[in-house]
């Protein structure tokens, strides 16, 4: 991505300022912290800015770019608070320091995940680029020798109003030199909403121009001198090895080099890919046993389902408010439902690949990759070369999607071991196939859920208790999730609501199946929010009232929460019927801080049970918005992926083994089946919240509850699949 | 092995590899024009469209020695400046969201509007089903097709 922008030819020869200083022994968390704490005086900032004298400024963007706009929304924010001309900025990816990149939203980490660049690095980068802003206009006080409060700035420009001098910014990088110590700013040196001139006003994307033409550089597109190609057959149950290795029909494929036993794959080695394939493709290979190789996802579900059911087992609490347990023994009734999701995968449109290439003396590497763990891939390249990580040097690429799945850098011990072999760079290539059966699926979830009402028909009471395997556990290990008290904020994410129940109490119930699971666009908030969503679909039905009201009078003290359903009722004309073919259904959500509502306008196919939306509303208020044409953009994607979540996708394990293969048996939705979109963003002035899976989790309840108001029928399991509608 | 020749983007190419070789990997790896995406592998998703004699082809399920002696165009020679009406209109509706299946919608659409000057939405949904794209830029690939079209008749 670095390269893709062309740094060193945009900034070119000509000598500037760089705000490029080390930060040794000091943590971002901690220099959040002290910025935020207007203590930044005695503190050295990162590399996070170069201004040439000819005024071009080249700004750090620490968020890898998969779709979602954080390369350009990150440097707006940045761009917005330097008062630099935006015209003459562009990013760079720099090098993944964790120390001065990370994000201060997930623990000072280099991660792109959970909706979180925008969130996680607004007030870091505001409070860095009004630093730098400050340390411009005191060279220039300096210069005229007049005070620094009677200078402004205007774009790329400081500016003495009295005496009308000005100095551009490029003019003050020729004289300027970095301070000792920055400048002290705090949060009210920081601009007011009402002076944005670009955040807030839509944007194009810096990466398109190169997407429209091919010239985009993804992970799968590296070529690197000498390079070989590899392709892997990957242990088909989870954790498994190779047993026994027949690579006779491999090597005999013209062009195949070699054929390497892995921990827990077989890579083929060739000059070209296709040779590599075919390698591939010959080999016979058998597997060591895993406990895994006996799990049946469709039998799995009944066993989650029933221990969902029995109370006995008391599971980890996530939530407890009031006496839940003491409101159900003395309520007037109770309305109780189970539901459940199933494994999904992430379908990204690049299949996983990476490039890497090994120095001779195995102690340092190259790695090209998209990856949204770049900590994690430069940690785990250090770790199985026993090296520091100063000697991986990562090269970012575009993400051809991530969604999630590209946040494990589980392809990196493969590729390095294939180059050490090899001693020469391999490009490391996984088929659909192969993407597809070594997939980090969400995991299946099963819950029981219920409401405790009064004599009055109040709801006084709710529990919810999820049962599904552990991502965090999966991906960090047992102690993961034991440091979490039994508990995976993955899986529960989504789970709390905020609708005004006094008494409440949600718990995790853990399976383990042996299955590779991972983060997926939304993680829990996907089933969570379908389950919630549905479920006061079922109370409102249960009490006949309107379920927009319903929802209203039970977050009458949330502001936000009623704004946007208002809003999305409004615009989907709730209260008027559609034709007699169609309904309409809601959900509502706080999801990655943002709260959204959703309304969606179906119909049925009643013989072959497939659902068609015709029209998704969605009003969304993420809080400060940076670029409202990617949060449209963003919004839209939600509805489609999230249809495709709620319409069609599952993946089935047999034998521990993913059943499916690639798009026939794992369909997406296509163009012929979008609705039609209308989305309506209705910012505030509070600080930005999530936008890249705001809106997915509430797609599938809207049109699972529009099912229920069309046909009297409740569908509480996903996908809503024509088999499972037909069975009601 | 006997070397293949096309036409690529309007220049002649030799190539030694398998007449089998999926022209996909032929495009992307020996003659490395990586604009053409793989993505399947079988023909479902239209990652790797390219344009065989001006038709959309699906190139991993071309073989190299179907296209010898035949004009191959790539997301690459679609245009000399990467300013063909679509790539513009591409660019005006910001339609690009990851971004890598857009090469493919381009060269698909592209065969449609060189046949189709004027088409309705229904002849571009129909046309265009074959592509997938997993972000969801589905409503503005439709529109951006539509105000290429329109450009094109202005122009």
């Amino acid at each position: 991505m670095a390269e893709g922008v062309s740094r060193r030819s945009f900034i070119g020869g000509a000598a500037g300022l760089t705000f490029a200083l080390s930060l040794p022994g000091f943590s971002r968390a901690e220099f959040g912290a002290s910025v935020a704490a207007g203590e930044m005086t005695a503190k050295r900032i990162g590399a996070w800015v170069t201004i040439g004298t000819d005024g071009a400024i080249a700004i750090a963007n620490p968020a890898a770019e998969m779709g979602q706009g954080s390369f350009t929304g990150l440097t707006m924010i940045f761009a917005e608070e330097l008062d630099a001309d935006w015209a003459r900025v562009m990013p760079f990816t720099p090098p993944p320091i964790a120390t001065v990149y990370g994000n201060p939203g997930l623990g000072g980490e280099l991660v792109t995940v959970g909706s979180r660049s925008v969130r996680g690095y607004w007030n870091l980068i505001r409070l860095q680029a009004a630093s730098i802003r400050r340390v411009l206009m005191q060279a220039a006080a300096d210069k005229w020798a007049v005070p620094l409060g009677e200078l402004h700035t205007e774009p790329s420009m400081v500016v003495h109003s009295s005496s009308n001098r000005r100095f551009s910014y490029g003019e003050i990088a020729g004289f300027a030199s970095v301070p000792a110590s920055m400048p002290t700013i705090d949060r009210s040196d920081l601009k007011r909403t009402v002076d944005y001139r670009i955040l807030g006003h839509a944007t194009p994307r810096f990466d398109l121009p190169d997407k429209v033409t091919g010239a985009a550089t993804f992970g799968i597109d590296v070529q690197v001198p000498n390079m070989v190609y590899a392709s892997v057959l990957r242990c088909p149950v989870e954790g498994a090895g190779p047993d026994s290795v027949d690579d006779g029909g491999a090597l005999a494929v013209p062009g195949v080099l070699k054929v390497v036993s892995m921990k827990h794959a077989v890579g083929v080695v060739g000059e070209t890919v296709e040779a590599a394939f075919a390698g591939r493709e010959a080999l016979k290979v058998t597997w060591t046993h895993m406990a895994a190789d006996s799990y049946n996802s469709a039998e799995g579900m009944k066993n989650f389902l029933a221990r969902a059911a029995n109370l006995d087992d008391e599971g980890a609490v996530y939530s407890a408010q009031g006496d839940a347990d003491g409101e159900f023994a003395k309520s007037a009734k109770v309305v109780r439902a189970q539901y459940s999701s199933e494994y999904v995968y992430h379908a990204q449109m690049e299949p996983l690949n990476i490039t890497a290439s090994v120095s001779l003396g195995g102690d340092a590497a190259e790695i090209w990759v998209g990856t949204q763990g770049a900590t994690a891939t430069v940690a785990t390249a250090a770790a199985f070369l026993n090296t520091g990580a100063e000697n991986i040097n990562l090269h970012q690429c575009y993400l051809g999607g991530g969604f999630g799945r590209r946040r494990t850098p589980d392809l990196v011990p493969d590729a390095l071991v294939l180059s050490q072999v090899m001693q020469r760079p391999v490009k490391l290539l996984w088929t659909r196939e192969q993407d597809i059966k070594s997939a980090n699926l969400r995991p299946m979830t099963a819950h029981r859920i219920e409401a405790a009402l009064d004599a009055r028909g109040s709801i006084t009471g709710w529990r919810h208790r999820i049962v599904a395997e552990s991502v965090a556990a999966y991906r960090g290990g047992e102690t993961a999730i034991e440091g979490a008290k039994g508990l995976d904020g993955l899986v529960l994410e989504g789970a709390k609501h905020e609708y005004a129940i006094p008494n409440q109490s949600i718990v995790y119930l853990r399976e383990r199946r042996g299955v590779g699971l991972g983060a997926w666009r939304g993680l829990g908030a996907g089933p969570n929010k379908f389950v919630i969503e549905s479920f006061i679909d079922e109370l409102a039905a249960a009490q006949k009232a309107d379920p927009v009201a319903f929802r209203l009078g039970l977050l009458k003290s949330n502001p936000r929460a009623t704004r946007v359903i208002e809003a999305v009722a409004e615009k989907s004309q709730w209260g008027k019927s559609p034709p007699s073919d169609r309904a309409l259904g809601m959900a509502y959500g706080q999801i990655v801080e943002s709260y959204v509502a959703a309304v969606g306008e179906i119909s049925l196919d009643r013989k072959t049970g497939v659902i068609r939306a015709h029209k998704i509303w969605i009003a969304i208020d993420p809080g400060v918005i940076v670029n409202p044409d990617s949060v449209l953009a963003q919004t839209e994607g939600n509805v489609i992926f999230g249809l495709s979540h709620a319409l069609k996708e599952q993946v089935s394990i047999i034998g521990g083994r993913v059943q499916q293969s690639n798009f026939h048996d794992y369909p997406v939705l296509r163009m012929a089946e979008i609705p039609e979109i209308d989305i309506e963003l209705l910012p505030t002035d509070n600080p930005p919240t999530g936008v890249g899976e705001a809106a997915l989790p509430l797609i599938a309840p809207s049109i699972g509850n529009a099912l229920f108001r069309l046909t009297g029928k409740r569908v509480r399991g996903l996908p809503l699949s024509p088999q499972r509608i037909k069975a009601g | 092995m006997e070397p293949i020749r096309f036409t690529l983007n309007s220049k002649t190419v030799e190539v030694r590899a398998a007449p089998e070789t999926p022209l996909l990997w032929v495009v992307r790896e020996h003659l490395k024009l990586t604009g053409t995406k793989y993505g399947c592998g079988v023909g479902l998703c239209g990652a790797c469209t390219v344009h065989v004699e001006g038709h959309a082809a699906r190139s991993c399920q071309t073989l190299l020695s179907g296209v010898a002696r035949k004009h191959v165009t790539t997301i690459e020679g679609l245009s000399a400046k990467g300013d063909h009406p679509l790539q513009q209109a591409w660019l005006d509706l910001q339609v690009p969201q990851c971004g890598y299946c857009q090469p493919g919608q381009i060269m698909q659409a592209a065969a449609l509007l060189a046949t189709t000057k004027n088409p309705s939405r229904d002849e571009i949904i129909r046309h265009m089903n074959g592509n997938i794209c997993r972000c969801g830029a589905y409503p503005r690939i439709v529109k951006a097709i539509e105000r290429a079209a329109q450009l094109n008749r202005l122009t």
